[in-house]
Formats: C-alpha cells, structure tokens, sequence
C-alpha cells in the first residue's frame, strides 16, 4: 500500500544554485499582466529545465536563472511564482 | 515622386540589431522620437549596388508582437502600420542569435505570419560557434520559407549577402500584408523549439566564457568590490579628462567674446551678442566634454554587456525605495551632472521606474554645486580638526552629499507611493553574453548624444539664457543708478526676496537666485558682480568675496544657503533635458516645483534652528 510516487514541488525562489529542476507549473494569478508576459518571453513555461547561476549580493535577490540557452535575472518574489520539480542527477 | 523603399530592421533585445544596423546603413542616422512615446527612431540609409537608396528603421528591441513594455508597442504598431509618424514597412530584416535561436524563433515566427517580404540576419554566429553550437542555415532557411543570411554584425561579415539579398526582396513582386491574429504563444513557442532543434548540426557542450566572467563579476562579494572600482575610475575620467577641453571651450568661448566685443560697438546689439549668446552658448557646451566621457563609458558598459550585470548587483538596494538597478549607473552619472545622468535613463524599461529616476536625478550633488559649497564652507565653516584625518570642512561638505542622496532616496520613496504609484515592470532582463563592442558603434552612439543635447536642450538652454540676460540688462540704468536695481531683475529679486527673507536670504541672494537659474556655479559670479559694484576699484577675487560674505551674512543665512542649493532645481539644462526626455512641460513643471518646496523648507528649517541655536548674527 504504498502512495503513488509525488515528486517535491518547490518554488523556484528555493532551488538552490547549481542545482537543475523542470518547470511544472506557473502561478501566473500571482503576476501583473506584463510580468507574466515577459516570463512568457523568456521561456517560462511548463516541462522547461531551468537552473539558478547567481544570486543578489544583497538579500539574495535577484535571481540570474538560466533558462533553455537564455540567462535571465528575475526578482526572487517572481521566482516564487514559478513552481519546480527538482531534478536529482 | 515615391518615397524611397522602407526596410525595417526587428529582432529581440541583445540580437545584435543595433550593431547590424549601424553595419547596413553607416554613421549618418537620424535620432527622434516616435510622437507620444519616449522611444526613440533611429534611421538611416542603406545604399543598394546598383545605387537605389533605401530607407532603414531600427526598430525597438522586442519579445514578441504582444507587448510588455512601451518599445515593443511601438514595434508591434510599425509593424501593423499604426504607429503615428510612420509608414508600413515595405520590408522586413529579422535580426537573431544564433545561440539562443529557441527563443527567438518564436518573435520570428510571428513576424513571418505577417507576409512582409522577410529575410533572416542568422547574427553572432561566431559566438555560437564559441559555445561549441554548430547551424544549418539552409535547413532554417526550408523550415522557415524566408531566405537565412549568416552575419556577424560586429565584425561586418555577411554585410554584403545581406544587402544583396534586400535588393532580390526588394526586387520581388509584393501581394500585401496579413491580418495579425493574437498567437498562441505557447504553440508558437514550441514550434520555435522544434525548428531551433532540428536547425543544430551539432553541439558540443564548452565552459561557456560568459560564465566563467560571471562567476567573478556576479560574486557576492568579489562582483560588487568590481563594480566600486569600474564606478571609481570611470569618475575619475570623468572629472580628469574633462578639465582639458572643457577649458579649450572657455578659452576658445572668451576668444570669441573678445572678437565679437571688437567688432561691434558698444551698446545694446553687443551686449546681447556677448553677454547672451555666446556666454548662453558657451556654459551649454562646456558640459559637453563630460557628456562625452561619461557616455562612452556608458556605451562601454552596453556594449559589453556588463551594464546589465551591473544593475543585478544593485537590484536589491535601489528595490528598498521603488526603483530598479536599472536606476543606479543613471543616478551614478548625475554625480557628475544631471544631464548626461537623466538621458542615460533611457536604459530603464518601466516607465514609472524610469520617471521617478529622472526626477530624483537632480538630487544628486552634480560638480556645478561644488563651486558654490567651497565658496560657502571656505567663509563660513573653520578649518577645524573633528578627529585625527577628519576636517569639519570636509565633513560639512560630506553631509552636503549625504542629505542629496537621503533627498533622492526619500523622494523616490514617496514619489513610488503617490504619484508613481504601482508595481511597475519590476526587474527581468536578459544576461546578454559577454562581447567587446567595435569602436565604430561606441563612436556613432557618442555623436548621437551628443547631437541630442546640444540641438534640442542647447535650443532652450540658448533661448532662456538670452531671456536672463534681457531681465538683467532691460531698462539700461542712468548715471547714478545701479543696473541691478533699475532692470527688470532687479525688481524680481526684490520679489523674490519678500519670498525668502523668512528663510533668512537677503536681497543679494535674491539676486544671485535668478542667474543662477542659467547654471548653478553663475550664483558665485552672480554675488561677486553684485558686490564689485560698491566697490568697483577694487578687483573682485575669491577672496575679498568670502571676507565680503563673512561681512553681510549669518551663519545661519549661510547655513540655509547651503540646504537651498542640496534640493534647489536651479539648472536650466537640467530642465530642459527632463522636457526632451518626458516628451512634455508636465513633469519638468512637477520635478521643479517639489525641488523649490523642498529647497524652501530645506533652508527654512535650517536657518530657525540656527537661529534658535544663537547663529542668527553677522
């Protein structure tokens, strides 16, 4: 009797750096319109792997994120937005 | 007669557009604004072999035609022939990196939708080819149905097979544009990656360089000791390079003075030659050189991509007060001067975050306040040891600093909560990867400021002058009167001094306000005119104007005088750059009058304390 396997779904705020994971969800809700655009732009969105480079020398924020072949900066309340399934190597 | 053929040039930020445009159609651009919008058009001309010139516009860089910030409105509605103050383009220039062409194709994609005739820009190939990334542009070419050209934008290789291929689009025949529908951008998303994806020859994974700098210029600790240092030298530059030309142009300025003085009689049409056009031109383009210096550091810093790195680092401290680190290096610049700091703000997407950037800019202590603290400080303040190393002088003028930057910082505090209210867009931008700008790009950038300022700010900063010296010289005193007190100035100060007198200023000051206007450091010369005149044998010196000022001035009127000049909008350019940059008077009109209340209560408050305090006796 075993519950069916639920991976740890994260925000990507709290991945830490260096450390791989596939985009599952986005809480666009959370966003203002353009915000969400640009994530969109910038390839956010579901199966995609991201991975967290650089952190803020102040409080941790932002965030320098590589995504697909792009390295983005994003504020950490953002990244929080963008839920995770972290990827074990 | 036609007008020439219209070629737009579109592509996404950090594409390469602007070198590859600056490649296709040289040095000669033009620089405007779109009407409405503070985003600029940039133009130029593109010669075809068989000599037909054709049109280019570099459009603004943009994710997508669904637009998140102002410059990809203004793209999409060129794009769509709704933009005010353009035509449909008759043809399209995609530009994209070939190291980052999954997200990329998606803006392409849906530019092909449109059925402008297209041709691709395949950029930065070597940077891929860095990476270890290897593409098939003829496969792209197939995928895409629009031709693939491979550039190298920087290093102008492909220039040729580009031009040629826009002479073949050109030459094709043309059956009209289609509808844009609202795409899917998830669809098209993934569309882009399975293009990108099967356009890969082959890719070998390589410790990408970009990284490698970012691991050092990005450290917590090591990355913000480098950015102190890159801010440190490029101040000095600013300052040490400057002094050499800035006094070529007051010689060459004073020469001029003197030919014109020569050559016309003396009299009314003199004075306005001498006194208002020349010495109005002349103070304009003495900020020139540091304009310069400063902005091919900017361009530097662009170009490179560290500037992006730069407002990472800083993100997080001007987030405290509701601005982005997109405001620091604009709001660094304005240590030195205003001007050159409120246009570099065009670097800041948001537009609320960049509005409030350009009016707490003035805050910062420019180097045309230090004329008028040493006067003061050297009068008033004595020579006095605080503590081993630290003068009080020193530290007057250090808390001089200070109270602009708290100014700045609280002004932005309260600006982002009342009428700049809202979130704003927030800080997302791309890391660029790390390249060395060619010089030829840096150059054209530099000329374009440079022409910004001196045609449209040096036209109002030329007018107001002249209407200065017209208050200050109309009507011409009689024998036994006082050209001070008889022109129409004169009778403003005395206005304006039943104004200030509560905050402890004096008719002379009054006087010395309103010149001062024209550029802060005037109110210097502005009070040693003002004195020489009860004296005239005597010659007026720096010195016998601080013993003059020690005379007839408290050192609580002294204090206040400083705590005017820390808030006091009293620079005509700066002005004048705030209404070129809010395409408006409705801000500059804001930024002004906040700037003299706060200055008002500033000095006020300043000078009852000390009054209070027993400082209120000459």
């Amino acid at each position: 009797m075993n519950a069916p396997f639920q991976p740890d779904v994260i925000g990507l705020d709290r991945l830490s750096v260096g450390a791989q994971a596939r985009v599952s969800s986005v809480d666009w809700a959370t966003l203002d319109e353009a915000e969400a655009c640009r994530l969109r732009h910038f390839g956010f969105d579901e199966g995609v792997t991201v991975e967290p480079l650089h952190l803020g020398p102040f409080g941790k924020d932002p965030i320098a994120i590589r995504v697909g072949r792009m390295t983005v900066a994003i504020r950490r309340r953002h990244a929080g937005a963008i839920r995770v399934i972290p990827l074990t190597q | 007669m036609n007008p020439l053929p219209l070629v737009a040039v579109a592509g996404s930020p950090n594409a390469g557009k602007s070198a590859l445009f600056n490649a296709l159609t040289g040095a000669r651009q033009k620089v405007g604004n779109y009407p409405g919008v503070t985003v600029e058009r940039h133009s130029g001309r593109l010669t075809l072999a068989d000599g037909r010139p054709v049109e280019m516009v570099d459009l603004p860089g943009a994710y997508s035609l669904e637009p998140a910030s102002p410059d990809e409105a203004v793209t999409r509605d060129v794009l769509l022939g709704k933009q005010k103050g353009e035509r449909q383009p008759d043809a399209l220039v995609i530009v994209l990196d070939a190291s980052n062409l999954d997200n990329h194709l998606r803006f392409a994609l849906q530019l092909i939708e449109l059925g402008l005739p297209t041709i691709i820009a395949l950029n930065m190939v070597d940077l891929a080819k860095r990476d270890g990334l290897e593409l098939d542009s003829k496969r792209l070419s197939d995928a895409l149905g629009v031709p693939v050209v491979e550039t190298v934008a920087v290093r102008r290789r492909g220039i040729p097979e580009l031009q040629s291929a826009i002479d073949d689009m050109l030459s094709a025949p043309f059956c009209g544009v289609h509808e844009h529908v609202k795409s899917d951008l998830i669809h098209l998303q993934r569309r882009a990656r399975e293009i990108a994806t099967a356009a890969v020859v082959s890719e070998t994974p390589v410790r990408r360089w970009t990284h490698r700098l970012d691991a050092v210029l990005l450290h917590p600790v090591i990355g913000p000791i480098i950015l102190a240092l890159i801010m440190f030298v490029m101040f000095q530059a600013v300052f040490a390079w400057s002094q050499l030309p800035v006094d070529w142009i007051a010689s060459g300025v004073a020469w001029l003075s003197g030919i014109a003085s020569a050559a016309l009689p003396a009299g009314f049409i003199r004075s306005l030659v001498v006194d208002g056009a020349i010495a109005g031109v002349g103070a304009v383009i003495t900020f020139l050189p540091q304009i310069l210096i400063l902005f091919f550091f900017i361009l530097l810093l662009e170009g490179t991509g560290y500037m992006v790195r730069a407002a990472f680092l800083m993100d997080r401290l001007m987030h405290g007060v509701g601005l982005s680190g997109r405001a620091f290096i604009p709001l660094l610049s304005s240590f030195a001067c205003a001007v050159p700091g409120i246009m570099a703000t065009r670097t800041i997407d948001d537009p609320k975050d960049r509005l409030t950037t350009i009016l707490v800019a003035p805050l910062m202590t420019c180097s045309a306040r230090l004329p008028v603290y040493t006067l003061i400080i050297a009068a008033f303040i004595p020579n006095t040891r605080v503590v081993w190393g630290v003068g009080l002088q020193g530290l007057v003028m250090f808390g001089l600093y200070i109270t602009g930057i708290a100014g700045a910082l609280l002004a932005a505090l309260v600006l982002r909560r009342g009428v700049l209210k809202g979130s704003g867009g927030g800080f997302m931008m791309e890391l660029p990867k790390y390249q060395w700008p060619p010089l030829k790009d840096v150059i054209i950038g530099i000329l374009t400021r440079a022409q910004i300022f001196l045609k449209r700010a040096g036209t109002i900063i030329l007018g107001t002058t002249i209407i200065l010296w017209a208050l200050a010289s109309i009507p011409q005193a009689g024998p036994g009167q006082k050209q001070s007190e008889v022109s129409i100035a004169g009778h403003i100060a005395t206005g304006i001094e039943t104004v200030v007198r509560p905050i402890g200023f004096n008719h002379d000051i009054a006087l010395a306000l309103l010149p001062a206007m024209a550029a802060r450091e005037v109110a210097v010369s502005a009070m040693a005119t003002v004195y020489s005149i009860d004296s005239p044998d005597e010659p007026a010196s720096a010195n016998r104007l601080r013993d003059q000022l020690r005379h007839r001035w408290s050192l609580a009127t002294a204090l206040a005088f400083l705590a005017w000049f820390v808030f006091a909008p009293q620079c005509i350019s700066t002005i004048a750059v705030t209404r070129r940059e809010t395409n408006g008077w409705k801000w500059p009109l804001f930024m002004v009058t906040y700037l003299f209340a706060l200055a008002y209560l500033a000095a006020g408050a300043t000078y009852w304390i000390a009054v209070a305090a027993g400082l209120g006796g000459t």
